[in-house]
């Protein structure tokens, strides 16, 4: 019954249903990736600075004469796991030390707060080059430096989250049935504020996504993983004669990152249905 | 006011403004009739201002101290050496007007011009020439600190003579005089200080037909004329702009709207040169690179398995279609090397093995060495560091991943900055990574620095960072360099040309070509083989 209700909020909103279309089909090609080009993306398969819709090339192929539209599906692959990874590290340590912030507060939460603002105080994106210019360019490093610059805000949500509900009469009344703290903030309040972390989880997946490709874009990207802001970055010099090879790969990252946006907003829709109906009046 | 003014007025303002410009067009008119004659006979003409690119900004103009490619273009033209180099490479005249060779080899006299000053107006003699070569050059200067470690002894018997004295003949020496391996200084105003931290390091004062006006760090160099210069009527220029220009986008427009004169080196990416050759405005040439004749390489650890054994070297070689390096990836700038000794270099030996790709030959002898694929076809992983370098060279190190993946090499690839790049090679942790080096006209000079084992040198950037030794070619780069007898000299190079090809200590890819566009405005540009770094005292401007 539950679920139908949030099915039935989420499709009420006609561009999520799109962002979600879209983001199945994205999945759908990183995962078939393999099975739709079975050679390798770096592989040189076609003459180079072919345009697209030549023979066996798609989408055309870049300067090189590796298939742009192989590229663009193993490059979904790459985006998708690393948008997704560091979402998820991001999640687990914002929301840990964020709760911990919120439930305990006083000198915890100054201790915390104050970490937290260290990181906030630094722009993320030189925060995330620097990273991974000293620790190497690869998907581990970039993973982790896109979830150490992302995880900052989602602490502050879950902090407010905790905060607000901690003084809540379920909470006090758990509290006084002699419940640990662990039980309390696993059981009771976690559940409870759930729906705004998770919005703002999928916002952060697209914002990772930009995050890989800029990297790529400036040669920071992992130089064994074919991804979107590689393929721009290694165009960008030739736009002049080819424009496909960069155009279809920013497509890709537009449409992937408009679909978890449209995302986002559907589940913000259905998970906070007041709040949304305030907003859309 | 004007409303007043009765109609006769205003109509005899407008003469009074008429006249003047009528007149200056009429004198306009007759000097350009009587100029156009000398214009049409295309000849050299003084004046004119030549803006040339230089990136990145050089960090001194002192070339003693600093000789990176951008510094030795700038310092070029206000410092000299004794001698130039045509694009054959034959010795020309710069600060010596003639030398003479004894037979045995050991003595080498320079007659110096006569008449030359310094810019601050002191006269130049032999005593400059002596400072330089015994005193300032082997303290500040590397390869001129090994050059000169030839002579015995360096002596000036007048003011227009220079004696150098060797210990045992080293025919190179003779390709050891151009202004960047030895550029002379005034011993005036270095003798009896700290080179390194002379407050006139910041002003130089050369000899050379342009002096150094302004320097607004970031954005322009300025030199003007030399007007003290000891040739009559040199230069043509009034003067040169080096202008820096980091981004490279910007360098091909610049060039393109006429804004710059001149791109040299690698200021122009390979993918823009073909639409740049095509502006009406431009010519290209890739002449004037004689002397540096880069060759570039993958550059092999001999000290990981299995890179020490010569048939999997071998085996790589056969993998790479060099060809294809040079038309897609240099887009058509280079010619495929066949050897450790560039095609413009002296003593080069075209009789060698010779590679080309065939991977059937390849992975026989992978199997020859034992080295079995397993399921995936992977025979052995390798890691290839990228040469932080730019786009090109990040694309060649895809195609070679690509390649060697063909024969069962699974390359990782690895990306770092400059700084680490050198760390990392100079302190052989590497296992394959590309290189180019310059060769400086002769084997003696710029060849035997890669090969010789007496140069793996840890920590030392440009050494033998492979760890390659065969004493066989120790000897003969080492017989060739003080055999006076050209003919001997010749046998010993072929030699260990044949020798090193067979071994593949690195595989060579190509002898590098650097695109020169030069406004069509400037005639006389590139006329040697040092090219863009020489003085253009000949340069001059065709007025339009």
């Amino acid at each position: 019954m539950r679920s139908k209700t949030f099915w039935q909020a989420y499709a009420r909103n006609k561009a999520a249903r799109f962002g979600l279309v879209i983001m199945i089909l994205v999945v759908v090609l990183g995962l078939f990736a393999g099975v739709l080009f079975p050679a390798s993306p770096w592989d040189m398969v076609n003459a180079p600075f072919l345009p697209p819709l030549s023979d066996g090339a798609l989408l055309g192929t870049d300067t090189l004469g590796r298939d742009i539209a192989a590229g663009i599906a193993y490059g979904a692959r790459v985006s998708l796991l690393i948008g997704m990874t560091s979402t998820a590290v991001a999640v687990v340590v914002g929301v840990t030390l964020g709760a911990l912030a919120g439930f305990f507060g006083g000198w915890v939460d100054d201790a915390l707060m104050r970490f937290t603002e260290l990181f906030q105080t630094i722009p993320n994106f030189v925060l995330t080059v620097v990273l991974v210019a000293i620790f190497t360019p690869s998907q581990r490093s970039i993973i982790s430096a896109i979830a150490i610059v992302s995880w900052p805000p989602l602490a502050r949500l879950a902090r407010a989250e905790f905060m607000s509900l901690r003084s809540r009469e379920f909470v006090q009344a758990a509290m006084t049935t002699g419940q640990s703290n662990m039980a309390i903030i696993f059981r009771e309040i976690l559940p409870n504020s759930l729906s705004p972390l998770i919005v703002s989880a999928s916002l952060m997946v697209a914002t990772a996504v930009l995050l890989e490709s800029s990297l790529s874009f400036l040669g920071l990207g992992d130089p064994n993983a074919m991804s979107w802001g590689y393929m721009i970055g290694s165009a960008r010099t030739v736009i002049r004669q080819a424009w496909w090879m960069s155009f279809f790969p920013g497509l890709a990252i537009l449409l992937t990152v408009l679909a978890l946006n449209l995302i986002g907003e559907g589940l913000n829709d259905a998970l906070n249905p007041r709040l949304s109906r305030q907003g859309k009046a | 006011m004007r409303q007043r003014c009765p109609q006769g007025h205003r109509y005899r303002d407008r003469l009074r403004f008429l006249v003047p410009i009528g007149l200056m067009a009429l004198v306009l008119g007759v000097q350009a009739w009587l100029a156009t004659p000398v214009m049409a006979a295309d000849g050299p003409t003084r004046g004119g201002t030549m803006n040339i690119i230089v990136q990145p900004e050089p960090p001194i103009l002192q070339l003693g101290l600093n000789q990176q490619a951008p510094t030795q273009m700038v310092a070029g033209k206000i410092y000299q050496g004794l001698l130039t180099y045509d694009q054959k490479l034959n010795p020309l005249p710069s600060l010596a007007k003639s030398w003479d060779i004894s037979p045995d080899g050991l003595t080498y006299t320079f007659h110096l011009q006569e008449g030359v000053k310094w810019h601050d107006g002191k006269p130049f003699t032999a005593k400059d020439v002596v400072f330089s070569t015994t005193k300032f050059l082997p303290e500040v200067h590397p390869r001129a600190r090994a050059s000169f470690a030839h002579c015995e002894t360096i002596t000036a018997p007048d003011d227009h003579t220079v004696v150098f004295k060797l210990k045992e003949p080293f025919p190179s020496f003779l390709y050891a005089f151009e202004v960047s391996a030895a550029p002379i200084v005034p011993a005036h105003i270095y003798e009896g200080t700290d080179f390194r931290n002379n407050p006139a390091n910041a002003t130089p004062i050369g000899t050379g037909p342009f002096k150094l006006q302004e320097w607004v760090k970031g954005s322009f160099i300025h030199l003007v004329r030399n007007d003290d210069y000891y040739k009559p009527g040199r230069p043509y220029l009034d003067g040169i702009y080096f202008r820096v220009i980091p981004d490279a986008a910007s360098r091909a427009l610049a060039l393109e709207s006429g804004q710059v004169d001149e791109s040299q080196y690698n200021d122009i990416e390979p993918f823009d040169v073909a639409s740049l050759k095509k502006a009406p405005n431009l010519e290209m040439t890739t002449a004037g690179y004689e002397f540096d004749a880069p060759v570039s390489w993958i550059e092999i650890n001999h000290r990981v398995k299995p890179l020490d054994d010569k048939r999997f070297r071998q085996a790589l070689m056969y993998a790479i279609d060099r060809d294809f390096i040079r038309d897609k990836i240099w887009f058509g700038l280079g010619r495929v090397a066949t050897g450790p000794v560039n095609s413009r270099t002296r003593q080069f030996e075209p009789d060698v093995p010779k590679y080309s790709k065939d991977l059937a030959k390849a992975r026989a002898l992978l199997d020859d060495m034992g080295l079995k694929p397993d399921a995936n076809g992977v025979r052995t992983h390798l890691r290839f560091l990228v040469m932080p370098y730019g786009e090109t060279w990040q694309r060649l190190a895809e195609f070679i991943k690509v390649s060697l993946r063909q024969i069962g090499v699974d390359i990782t690839l690895e990306n770092t900055d400059v700084a680490g790049w050198v760390q990392k090679v100079s302190n052989w942790d590497f296992d394959l990574t590309s290189n180019f080096l310059y060769q400086y006209g002769d084997p003696a000079l710029g060849v035997s620095r890669t090969y010789v084992s007496s140069n793996i040198r840890k920590g030392v950037m440009f050494s033998n960072t492979m760890g390659y030794s065969n004493p066989k070619v120790d000897d003969l780069f080492a017989a060739a360099a003080k055999e006076n007898d050209p003919v001997k000299r010749q046998a010993a190079y072929s030699e260990m040309q044949r020798l090193v090809v067979e071994d593949v200590p690195v595989v060579w890819l190509l002898e590098m070509e650097f695109p020169t566009f030069v406004n069509k405005k400037f005639k006389n540009v590139i006329t040697t083989g040092l090219g863009v770094i020489d003085s253009y005292d000949e340069v001059f401007m065709v007025k339009p």
